[in-house]
């Protein structure tokens, strides 16, 4: 059934209010049940054999000794997960990743797993089983890798978006190109032309929970999968993909989720717990060690920027050129392609263009880490755009609004934008009164701007009436962020009951048509719409059994307030029948009573957000200690407001460490040096002060209630934020990511220029 | 009549062209017209292609009408995180 998705601009009565979160005791009393936490009769412990090296041939893997340890049930190598993927490399490179093919691309690579009684058997069985390497040259910089001589890591790429199409070799898998104008024109026109080269060093999501499943798969070809997941029906597709299963007979459950942020988007090791499960013909739980997590799951990119941004003495941006290089780990992906897409798109450009290329080298595979690309991109466009304002003797916050993108405007991506919030956020900045307060000596303040795509997509929702008139909402979005509160919300608001009388439960693959991944900000734009449609259909219901209970032609029944009333004057003797009465009524008037709505959810629209924030630099040891930090973004309307402000300070929380202290450190020997919490530093409580945040609400128009996605626009700005600070903080410019201490004292003692501004 | 903007990395297969004039009311009309005048477009298309109209970017339903006079751009398929 199509339902019409415009804004409707209704008054709420539930919406917008904040009732406690659903899932709040399980979770503080150690009750929540994560990727760790189901166990199965019989089960093995399954361990994964990671290369030690960063490229290397591999030549023979015996497992012959491991094979006949006692308790050993099973060894897999990728002879083990045949290729399945009928010539589709995307598929083929994800097999590879999950389980090396001939090859170790990077350190921390999968070349075989065990499945034994106990830990320690396991964990012998892998010390048996021998690797005869060849070492190959690596690579692990970005730059490094799109040099000529520089070692290649897929043979078979060759450059895509060059014309002549290249014949030979490249770590280079595509170059993208985005904008229009002329910015040659454009900076002639230029009095002032800021051009600089910019850094951001690999982060890691971070999240708290690592990655683990419990895998099951029997000989009739049936099998069940647990899994920590952003898409647990994804994640189903993929691993009955890669292993030849069908889709309807492999249930994936997901648990609830300790953290993703789009590294849970992506399968990792599940297809290895499911191809032990098989041939151990046993149940398998995989669990990783946060080393395991850091070195072979997926990271987003270290990146190197070129910026050059012309302006007038007027405020006019007249040209912007941005030259983006992103590695995307050893498989070829889109990642600087995005950062392309995103980089300008806050401001209404004449003249732009944005060059991007996608770079391989030997490192993880690259994952979405929230508005993947986004960050890095601002954090060069950001801090140029405040070295521009500068130098013309503009105020930051003024310059933006100048040349803000509005709607009308053509985005540097390409489409016209519609009605869209950055304005209104670079105004409510203005007007904070974060902007006025006082900074102390070594103090600085920065701010910066954000944009990101929302999405909506597959979904598919069921709503069922208990007979006590309690309802049951069951939904295929996996939670991250506080949908079952939110989709709550908006069940009890459109039947008219009270919160208490929902209960949202995230379903099983076996239990409901396909959803996709909870990413994009898209897990309440689109279940909420789902939700709607599903109360809906049940609210028709509902009045069919009032028609039938009055005897009067359901044309003749409104539903308001979570009862059914008849209208016009003759019916005026009837009571009203609320849901509870009906619900109850239910076996004698038709059966169960139940809605049921999917949809694909699109028009999410996009997103902007602005960040102040003031940070303190000691002079002596480059220290720095965030004193003050406001987010300010679009949520076009939020449902639960304690939980758009929680995704706007989780995601300045995360770009804060990712500015700060964060990065990937890799030795000569291409091996991932820090791979634990304690020397990849994220920030916890101690470090950081209270987020304040302000929702502005302007109204989706390709939503009923005006919803926009909400959880990943406040990780772009950050980092060019705090670089904007911190370089007023401490008089020069920084422009490598993480600004960590001995970042910041070097830059100080080399008395980097504060702008690189010519004309 | 539609005038597809086409995003740099889907020109080549277009003879280099920026937009192309193609008769569509649906998605799924345009891309398959799209395919039946440049059959390399399959292969992009199938990694993924997402629709812009009138500045709403549509990446799944193909069953979306297109306005007569809409603007339509033709762009990457962008996962999120």
């Amino acid at each position: 059934m199509n339902h019409d998705q415009s804004f409707t601009n209704q008054e709420f009565k539930i919406v917008g209010t904040r009732p406690p979160r659903p899932d709040g005791v399980d979770k503080v009393t150690g009750r929540a049940r994560y990727g760790a936490d189901a166990f199965a009769p019989g089960q093995l412990v399954g361990l994964i054999l990671r290369s030690p090296h960063a490229h290397a041939k591999i030549k023979k893997i015996d497992i012959s000794k491991a094979e006949k340890l006692p308790g050993v049930k099973a060894v897999i190598t990728s002879a083990d997960l045949p290729d399945l993927t009928k010539g589709d490399r995307g598929q083929l490179d994800i097999l590879e990743n999950c389980m090396a093919r001939g090859r170790a691309l990077y350190d921390g690579h999968a070349v075989a797993a065990v499945a034994a009684v106990d830990a320690e058997t396991a964990r012998k069985a892998l010390q048996l089983i021998k690797v005869d390497y060849q070492v190959l040259p690596h690579v692990t910089d970005v730059d490094e890798a799109m040099k000529d001589n520089a070692p290649i890591v897929q043979p078979h790429i060759r450059t895509v978006g060059v014309n002549p199409a290249p014949t030979k070799a490249s770590n280079v898998s595509q170059r993208t190109e985005f904008g229009h104008g002329d910015v040659e024109a454009g900076f002639k026109r230029a009095d002032v032309i800021v051009e600089r080269s910019y850094k951001t060093e690999q982060t890691h999501q971070g999240y708290i929970e690592p990655h683990a499943c419990l895998a099951s798969v029997g000989p009739d070809g049936q099998g069940e999968l647990w899994v920590t997941t952003q898409g647990h029906f994804t994640f189903r597709n993929q691993c009955a993909s890669l292993l030849g299963m069908d889709v309807a007979k492999l249930k994936v459950t997901s648990s609830e989720i300790g953290g993703g942020f789009g590294g849970k988007t992506h399968v990792w090791m599940e297809p290895v717990a499911l191809a032990l499960s098989r041939k151990a013909n046993r149940p398998v739980k995989v669990v990783m060690t946060r080393d395991e997590v850091f070195r072979a799951t997926g990271p987003t990119c270290s990146t190197s920027i070129d910026v050059k941004i012309g302006a007038t003495k007027d405020g006019r941006i007249t040209a912007a050129l941005a030259t983006l290089r992103y590695q995307d780990g050893a498989f070829p992906s889109i990642w600087g392609m995005l950062g392309g897409m995103t980089s300008f798109a806050c401001y209404d450009l004449e003249n732009v263009k944005a060059i991007a290329y996608d770079v391989l080298v030997n490192r993880p595979k690259v994952a979405a880490y929230r508005a993947p690309s986004a960050p890095m991109a601002a954090f060069a466009v950001e801090s140029t755009i405040d070295q521009v304002a500068a130098e013309i003797g503009w105020d930051p916050v003024d310059f933006r609004i100048k040349n803000a993108a509005k709607e009308g405007t053509r985005a540097s991506y390409g489409p016209t934008y519609g009605p869209i919030g950055i304005g209104p956020t670079l105004l409510a900045a203005k007007n904070h009164p974060h902007m006025k307060a006082p900074l102390r000596k070594n103090q600085g303040r920065g701010m910066a701007c954000g944009f990101w795509f929302n999405f909506g997509g597959q979904t598919c929702t069921d709503l069922n009436i208990g007979v006590d008139g309690t309802v049951s909402l069951t939904v295929g979005t996996v939670d991250v962020g506080g949908s079952r509160a939110s989709l709550s919300l908006i069940a009890a608001e459109e039947l008219g009951i009270p919160y208490e009388k929902v209960k949202c439960t995230v379903a099983d693959t076996a239990s409901l048509g396909h959803n996709d991944t909870t990413e994009g900000s898209r897990g309440t734009f689109s279940s909420g719409m789902a939700t709607i449609y599903a109360a809906r259909d049940a609210i028709r219901v509902l009045k069919e059994r009032a028609a039938k209970t009055w005897e009067i032609d359901v044309a003749d029944v409104t539903w308001r307030n979570g009862r059914a009333m008849a209208l016009k004057a003759e019916h005026g003797n009837l009571n009203e029948l609320t849901l509870e009465e009906l619900a109850a009524a239910s076996p004698r008037t038709g059966g169960p009573i139940a809605g049921h709505n999917e949809v694909v959810a699109d028009g999410a629209g996009v997103s902007f957000a602005t960040h102040i924030c003031d940070i303190e630099v000691d002079p002596e040891t480059g220290h720095t200690k965030v004193i003050r930090y406001t987010v300010i973004q679009d949520a076009g309307k939020a449902i639960h407001p304690d939980y758009v402000e929680g995704q706007f300070q989780g995601a300045a929380a995360q770009g804060i460490g990712w500015a700060l202290n964060e990065e990937y450190i890799y030795g000569k020997d291409g091996r991932l040096q820090n791979p634990g919490f304690l020397d990849y530093r994220i920030p916890v409580c101690s470090d950081l002060p209270f987020i304040d945040t302000q929702i502005l609400e302007i109204p989706n128009p390709g939503h009923p209630y005006g919803v926009r996605g909400v959880g990943e626009t406040s990780i772009v700005p950050p980092l060019a934020a705090i670089a904007n600070a911190v370089s007023n903080a401490a008089g020069v410019r920084l422009t490598h990511i993480p600004m960590s201490p001995p970042r910041i004292l070097k830059a100080i003692k080399n008395g980097n220029g504060k702008s690189h501004a010519g004309r | 009549m539609i005038e597809v903007q086409l995003s740099a990395s889907l020109r080549e297969f277009a003879g280099g062209a920026a937009s192309v004039a193609v008769e569509a009311t649906t998605v799924r009309e345009l891309l398959r017209k799209l395919v039946e005048r440049y059959p390399r477009m399959q292969k992009r298309f199938d990694e993924g292609v997402a629709v812009s109209i009138n500045g709403e970017i549509f990446r799944d339903d193909r069953a979306q009408r297109i306005p007569e006079g809409a603007e339509v751009y033709l762009l990457p398929r962008i996962p999120g995180g």
